[in-house]
């Protein structure tokens, strides 16, 4: 179980009467790009909560970077990164502030803060707007931006929830290169996204159908269970089944 | 017609469903009326006090006396003159002065009686009042005692002089203040985040894209809160009746009349807030610094205005709800009738009217 | 091209137009940020009329404009004949508009809601429950249950009746689909089927590539310029190279490999493949995979494609940075 990026058994999180999640279980192995799909209110984000160490579960059992959810809340915090399509950076702190504003968030030392920032910034080619606030950049780069920010103080796991929502093709393609790169650097990845094209991308994936997980497994293998050449289709065959609503 | 209806009818489903709006609307006016009134009846313990004793004689020495032992009061200095009592007053070391006349003992005994001269800082005018009233219970019962026989012979009169706010403010002043607040908070505060929600979710786009006057929804926002004000006009009003014991002496009507314009005025304010925002909270924070401190601070129902700097005064003329609180102090506590508050109920027809000219004018048609 | 296209639309007939579009200009902060930059289109009668971009591609802002919302800076825009600056009035009561973040009154029932929109729009549930029969049937069960309580399927369901009940002639859906999950976005895609079936003029907006094709006429729209309209069939066949598709066991070295080589013009991950062009015309597949290495990489397949509408998107869109490059050195010198 040490090995394992994520592991989860028979994790459940009841709200009253209601199973948001009901008894899931599956493992990340390191360095993947883990893909976590499911309808609205499937129950994906209760569950990603749990991982994040936001919220404890009911029962079951779940270590996240070799932590437990239960106990070692505050090390699972230090050993990940978030970023989600809501919340990613502070529109009226300029680039450069963002970054040491968040590297200093995760305790990471100012000599550290000042080489990292310099590398991410000539990286990301954004060395002319280093100082401009990050309110004036285009979305496509806002999310490049905080995807290299959640990664800075080079967490073991880095949780990405629908990363690339409204953006253009193309930048979400250099999105992907990045989430490429980051897992290549042995970084472990788990992405939620509403692009089923996307869901190819990752090495394997898992559909939520109202807090279970009804398939897990790599894109190739589940077309070829659900006999058809989409993931589109995979996914509406299981969903379609769904009936539960969100809130 | 029918479409204002469903409107209103809308609004009122927002209201009762949402716990807080309810527990503003209804618990905070209950709240503060009971919290004012019960930090009004406080005891005051250990006033400072100034003796000035220009009579020296027998009976001045025994009032003294009663004085340093009742539990109320701390005798600061026995000899004073007139220039150190006032030093006193502005460090704030003594809260009252007793001064006895020089012949204070001799004129006892004479048919015209005796005078003590209390001063009280008011400034304070709660703790003013308290003293004044211990002081007077502490020199009648000495003079219960030096005449156990007979009444109202040799009276002792205090003569009570309050500094600094002569027209004693505060008491049971305090209700137009509160009922001030209370129509700022659900005429300006909830109206305009009530309307700038809409702007947040979207709604007001389909209601623009209407065949829905857009004059119309700002009308349908405020019929609402006018009555919900006015409710809660009356929620207060009994409760100063039957909880704090406070009579009405005004006309109810002018109270009405004079209320519901003033509530017009807010309305409007709350409108224009609501132009002029994007957000609930921008909203909420406008209505609360922006309107609700200046008339906490600056109508002069916490605070003295005389007391103030010129700067404050001069301030506190452009704020409507000065106005209404001189009329209901009027009204209401005084039994003043029309005659004597119209100027101030023309100013505020002339602010609403102003307001709400401004806030119309402002209603876009279409999104910025 | 794009005038030609305006021209012909106008000599055919205006009266066959729901919606003409020209020269539309709108700029935010006076003038420092240009969200709609000479925007031309029109939309005929009863035509399903798609606005293909990200966000922040100027979308809401065309859509804010014909909805009367929003004043243009420059050009003009009719809406059913009628001007969308001064005839105002007329076109709130024809239009049907459901805004990009809008979410209903989250505290009224599904049928106040209803109930609400109906009479603010001088109509009623019953004049109107044709129309929105078919809709409003897979919502009535929960009638009674608040609208924030609804899942985001059936939310945009109530807010497509609540956009309908007062029998629109033209129907303006800003990213209806955002959000929602694939299957109800098929659902609702078919809806709207239903709709233009029923004469209903239908304007609607998506960052989802994938619905391109169910549109009869796309506008493919990116940092407020319109890049191509046309039909899905027919922007897809002007893609001008053929188009491979190629993958292998670890497809991110092949990537970079394909990427390096000199031959490849463009490429990138689609989906489980990546898709590429290469400089020369030719549609050989196995000159492609000679290319990507065949003898010493694992699991290659190549295979020739199809474009798909995303792929058109990608290529006009690198194509105009590519024009905005030179056109910024040029400046530069």
């Amino acid at each position: 179980m040490e090995n394992k990026a994520i592991s989860c058994k028979n994790l459940t999180k009841q709200f009253g009467d209601f199973k948001a999640v009901d008894r899931v279980t599956f493992d990340v192995e390191q360095g993947e790009i883990f893909g976590f799909l499911g309808a609205n209110g499937a129950g994906k984000t209760t569950a990603m909560r749990i991982l994040c160490g936001l919220s404890f579960p009911t029962s079951g059992e779940a270590t996240v970077a070799g932590f437990d959810v239960y106990k070692q809340q505050e090390q699972i915090k230090k050993n990940i990164g978030y970023m989600s399509q809501k919340f990613s950076l502070y529109d009226n702190l300029t680039i450069l502030e963002n970054i040491v504003f968040y590297g200093g968030v995760y305790g990471v030392s100012r000599v550290d803060i000042k080489i990292r920032s310099d590398e991410l910034i000539s990286t990301l080619g954004l060395e002319k707007e280093a100082k401009k606030l990050v309110g004036e950049l285009p979305l496509g780069w806002k999310q490049k931006l905080a995807f290299s920010v959640a990664i800075f103080h080079r967490p073991k796991i880095v949780f990405l929830d629908e990363p690339t929502g409204g953006v253009d093709p193309v930048t979400r393609r250099q999105f992907w290169d990045m989430i490429y790169q980051a897992a290549e650097s042995g970084i472990t990845v788990f992405v939620t996204t509403h692009y089923m094209d996307e869901a190819e991308y990752c090495d394997r994936i898992s559909v939520m159908v109202d807090g279970r997980v009804e398939a897990l497994d790599s894109p190739t293998n589940l077309k070829n269970k659900f006999q058809t050449d989409t993931m589109d289709n995979v996914f509406y065959q299981l969903a379609r089944g769904a009936k539960r609503a969100d809130s | 017609m029918k479409q204002l209806l469903a409107f209103v009818r809308k609004e009122f489903y927002h209201v009762f469903r949402d716990k807080r709006t309810l527990l503003i609307l209804f618990g905070m006016p209950i709240v503060q009326i009971v919290l004012f009134g019960l930090a009004l009846s406080s005891e005051v313990k250990n006033i400072g006090v100034a003796v000035m004793d220009n009579a020296r004689d027998v009976q001045s020495e025994q009032i003294i006396a009663k004085i340093r032992s009742s539990a109320q009061f701390e005798i600061k200095e026995d000899e004073l003159n007139y220039k150190e009592i006032e030093e006193h007053f502005k460090t704030g070391e003594i809260k009252c002065a007793v001064l006895f006349p020089a012949n204070f003992g001799s004129k006892l005994y004479k048919a015209e009686g005796a005078q003590i001269q209390v001063i009280a800082d008011a400034s304070d005018p709660n703790t003013a009042t308290t003293v004044a009233n211990y002081l007077n219970v502490i020199v009648r019962n000495y003079q219960g005692e030096l005449n156990p026989n007979t009444q109202l012979s040799y009276q002792i009169i205090p003569e009570i002089r309050q500094l600094y706010n002569e027209e004693q403010n505060g008491s049971l002043n305090f209700i137009p203040g509160v009922i001030a607040l209370i129509f700022m908070i659900v005429s300006t505060a909830l109206t305009s985040v009530s309307v700038v929600r809409e702007k947040e979710m979207g709604t007001l786009e389909i209601l623009l894209v209407s065949p829905f006057k857009p004059v119309l929804v700002l009308l349908a926002k405020a019929i609402p809160y006018l009555v919900l004000s006015l409710i809660d006009f009356i929620i207060i009003l009994l409760l100063s009746v039957f909880f704090l014991d406070v009579e009405i002496w005004g006309s109810l009507p002018l109270l009405f009349v004079e209320s519901t314009l003033f509530i017009i005025t807010c309305l409007s304010l709350g409108l224009l807030i609501s132009n002029v925002t994007n957000s609930q909270q921008t909203a909420m924070l406008i209505s609360m610094m922006g309107m609700m401190l200046p008339t906490m601070l600056l109508t002069g129902f916490m605070f003295p205005l005389e007391n103030m700097p010129k700067i404050f005064q001069w301030i506190s003329n452009i704020l409507p709800s000065k106005y209404y609180y001189a009329i209901m102090k009027g009204v209401m506590l005084k039994g003043l009738g029309f005659s004597y508050v119209w100027k101030e109920t023309l100013v505020l027809v002339g602010m609403s009217t102003v307001l709400l000219f401004i806030a119309l004018k402002n209603f876009k048609n279409r999104l910025q | 091209m794009k005038n030609e296209v305006h021209n012909s639309h106008l000599s055919a007939a205006n009266s066959q137009l729901s919606v003409i579009c020209k020269n539309i200009v709108k700029t935010y902060n006076k003038g420092e940020v240009k969200a709609v930059n000479a925007v031309s289109f029109d939309v005929q009668k009863g035509e399903l009329f798609g606005l293909i971009g990200p966000d922040g591609a100027g979308k809401t802002s065309i859509f804010r404009i014909l909805t009367t919302l929003l004043l243009a800076d420059s050009g003009t825009a009719r809406v059913e004949g009628l001007d969308v600056a001064n005839d105002y009035r007329e076109i709130r009561n024809m239009v049907g508009y459901m805004p990009g973040k809008f979410s209903l009154y989250q505290d009224l029932t599904v049928e106040e809601n209803l109930r609400f929109f109906a009479t603010v729009f001088g109509t009623s549930i019953e004049d109107n429950y044709e129309l929105i029969k078919d809709i409003y049937d897979q919502i009535k069960p929960f009638n009674n249950r608040r609208a924030g309580k609804l899942s985001g399927g059936m939310k945009q369901k109530l807010a497509l009746c609540c956009a309908l009940i007062h029998k629109p002639t033209v129907l303006f859906l800003d990213e209806p689909t955002t959000g929602v999950d694939v299957v109800s976005r098929k659902e609702f895609w078919e809806m709207l089927d239903r709709l233009k079936k029923q004469g209903i003029t239908i304007v609607v907006s998506t960052p989802y590539m994938d619905e391109a094709t169910l549109c009869d006429r796309i506008a493919l729209i990116q940092n407020g310029s319109i890049m191509s309209i046309d039909t899905p069939d027919n922007i897809v066949k002007s893609f001008p190279k053929p188009l491979f598709a190629a993958k292998a066991d670890n497809i991110y070295t092949l990537l970079q490999d394909l990427r390096s080589a000199d031959e490849v013009e463009s490429c990138y991950p689609f989906g489980e493949y990546l898709h590429l062009t290469v400089k020369t015309a030719t549609s050989d597949i196995d000159s492609i995979k000679q290319i990507a290495g065949k003898d010493t990489v694992n699991g290659l397949e190549v295979k020739r494609i199809g474009p798909t509408i995303e792929d058109s998107f990608i290529r006009l869109m690198n194509e105009d940075n590519v024009k905005e490059n030179t056109k910024e050195k040029a400046d530069g010198k």
